[in-house]
């Protein structure tokens, strides 16, 4: 299982230079398992900051994050993150960065080299796995990383703004990948964007997030068919369902903007 | 022609080769020129077939073995003392601050005092022998070391560490498993760089007290008013750093792989 609750959670930053920042406040959010659930909100609004809550890299300054009603303490094996930075590990080759988590398990090394051998091939790096990330492009990068996270089986998959630093086109395959992959995994998933056509053709529900601090302003059910495809941006239902959330996310965007021109 | 001055763009590896040779070569030839044609006196300038034959006396005689196993064994165990706690402690003062706030006041101390400026003090504790030599590269190394590598292993990427705790890796692990391959390929970087810096430690410690080594060798041979002698000193210090480097080198395409490829 891997029912995702956030339960009135704030976060507040302490830094020297400008006092105490509410980051995060009153959110709350309720994610079924298997969903794919997509979190959109303007800059600088905490929602990288709230996925690192459910990982468990940040510590909550209220309320609390669950996994199937388990208090989120400390970042375990059972949420795997795919970060936006390409964050494999520089001097392990492909094949040894996605096995990386599994032998942290001590997994028998045939067992291992099975298990990698599959997801590498679930995101097409076959051929590659020998290979250094410093000899990948920035989509092969992220592949493994998603590989990586893949292999290990954890119950929530954790990805912030994954596919942020690759072109369009890659972008746009990259996105119907993940959709592969996930059709065929059925985990839930937390992705964060603020791309909004990435957020409808992803997931089956879009949260909108508000300004500093943030907290949720409108969740919005996606009723676009699974399978998707990409050609689906184009059609009327996913247009009136972008109208509604970049109005929303227009007027968040407006009113960070004016909050950061006060500062 | 224009591509030879363009910045950063690659030459020809036939000029690369020939311009090299030529900047030594003409090096070699002032100094045929000056020694031979005698426009420079010989006791100040040896020609090169008396270096020569200087280098084979010492070889013959066995004094330049001598000389460079003293100097070689001082060199590499004060290398060796000093790399073996400088490493660990300085990645470990990049990465957790406690260990940082501990030592660092103390560290940033002594990496500004010039060892050179230890030497009266050390040969009045230990005396002229070859621990005291080991002692100056020990401390004039250290200092050095820790502060580098600490460099090194804060400038480690904080998502490596945060991806290795979503991938279940726990506060011991994290050592073994991302910090010391992390900071591996700058450790080595680090461990270049101050060898090179520990032969001028050695050579110094070497001419202001010492009863063998290279650097003795030198001083001795001013001393007797032979200065082909110094020359071969000076030569084979050169030599013996340069094989130094290129075993650090290989080391690092054997080490680390990962570096070499793009």
């Amino acid at each position: 299982m891997g029912q995702v609750s956030i339960r009135n959670v704030a976060l507040h930053f302490t830094s020297r230079r400008v006092g105490t920042v509410t980051a995060l406040q009153n959110l709350s959010l309720e994610i079924p398992d298997k969903q794919f659930a997509v979190i959109v909100g303007p800059s600088g609004c905490g929602k990288s900051s709230l996925l690192h809550l459910v990982a468990g890299l940040t510590e909550v300054s209220a309320g609390g994050c669950y996994v199937d009603d388990d208090f989120i303490t400390e970042p375990g094996a059972d949420r795997g993150m795919v970060f936006q930075n390409y964050s494999l590990f520089p001097w392990l080759t492909v094949k040894k960065n996605v096995e990386f988590g599994l032998s942290i398990q001590n997994m028998s090394a045939d067992q291992r080299t099975q298990r990698a051998q599959h997801y590498i091939h679930a995101v097409g790096l076959n051929g590659f796995e020998d290979a250094y990330s410093s000899q990948l492009s920035g989509g092969m990068q992220q592949r493994a990383a998603i590989a990586r996270a893949l292999a290990n089986d954890p119950q929530v998959l954790l990805m912030d703004e994954p596919f942020g630093a690759l072109d369009s086109q890659t972008r746009t395959i990259m996105q119907e990948l993940l959709l592969r992959i996930w059709e065929r995994e059925q985990k839930t998933v937390l992705f964060v964007t603020h791309d909004i056509d990435e957020a409808l053709f992803l997931g089956d529900v879009v949260y909108v997030m508000s300004g500093r601090p943030g907290t949720i302003v409108d969740s919005v059910e996606v009723t676009l068919e699974r399978p998707r495809h990409y050609e689906m941006v184009t059609s009327p239902e996913f247009i009136e369902l972008k109208r509604r959330i970049m109005v929303n996310l227009h007027r968040e965007v407006e009113q960070a903007m004016m909050q950061n021109q006060a500062l | 022609m224009t591509r030879l001055f363009t910045p950063k763009r690659s030459i020809p590896r036939s000029v690369e080769i020939s311009v090299g040779t030529a900047v030594a070569g003409s090096a070699l030839l002032t100094w045929c020129l000056l020694s031979y044609l005698q426009l420079v006196s010989g006791a100040f300038l040896p020609r090169p077939d008396e270096v020569w034959t200087a280098f084979v006396n010492v070889l013959s005689n066995g004094s330049l073995f001598e000389h460079m196993q003293v100097s070689l064994a001082e060199i590499y165990i004060g290398f060796f003392l000093s790399s073996i706690i400088a490493v660990p402690l300085g990645i470990f003062m990049g990465s957790y601050r406690i260990v940082a706030a501990a030592i660092e006041p103390l560290v940033n101390f002594m990496r500004y005092l010039p060892v050179t400026a230890l030497i009266p003090l050390l040969i009045l504790w230990i005396g002229i022998g070859i621990e005291q030599k080991i002692a100056v590269i020990f401390l004039g190394t250290f200092f050095q070391q820790i502060v580098l590598c600490a460099d090194v292993s804060a400038n480690v990427s904080d998502d490596l560490y945060k991806v290795s705790y979503t991938l279940g890796v726990n506060r011991r692990q994290v050592i073994t498993r991302v910090m010391l391959p992390a900071t591996l390929p700058g450790v080595m970087d680090t461990l270049r760089v101050t060898m090179g810096w520990a032969w001028t430690f050695l050579v110094v410690a070497e001419l202001v007290a010492a009863s063998a080594g290279l650097g003795y060798m030198i001083l001795q041979a001013m001393r007797g008013l032979h200065p082909a002698t110094i020359f071969v000193g000076i030569f084979t210090i050169g030599i013996l750093g340069l094989l130094t480097d290129l075993v650090f080198k290989m080391a690092k395409r054997w080490l680390l792989p990962w570096t070499a490829v793009h």
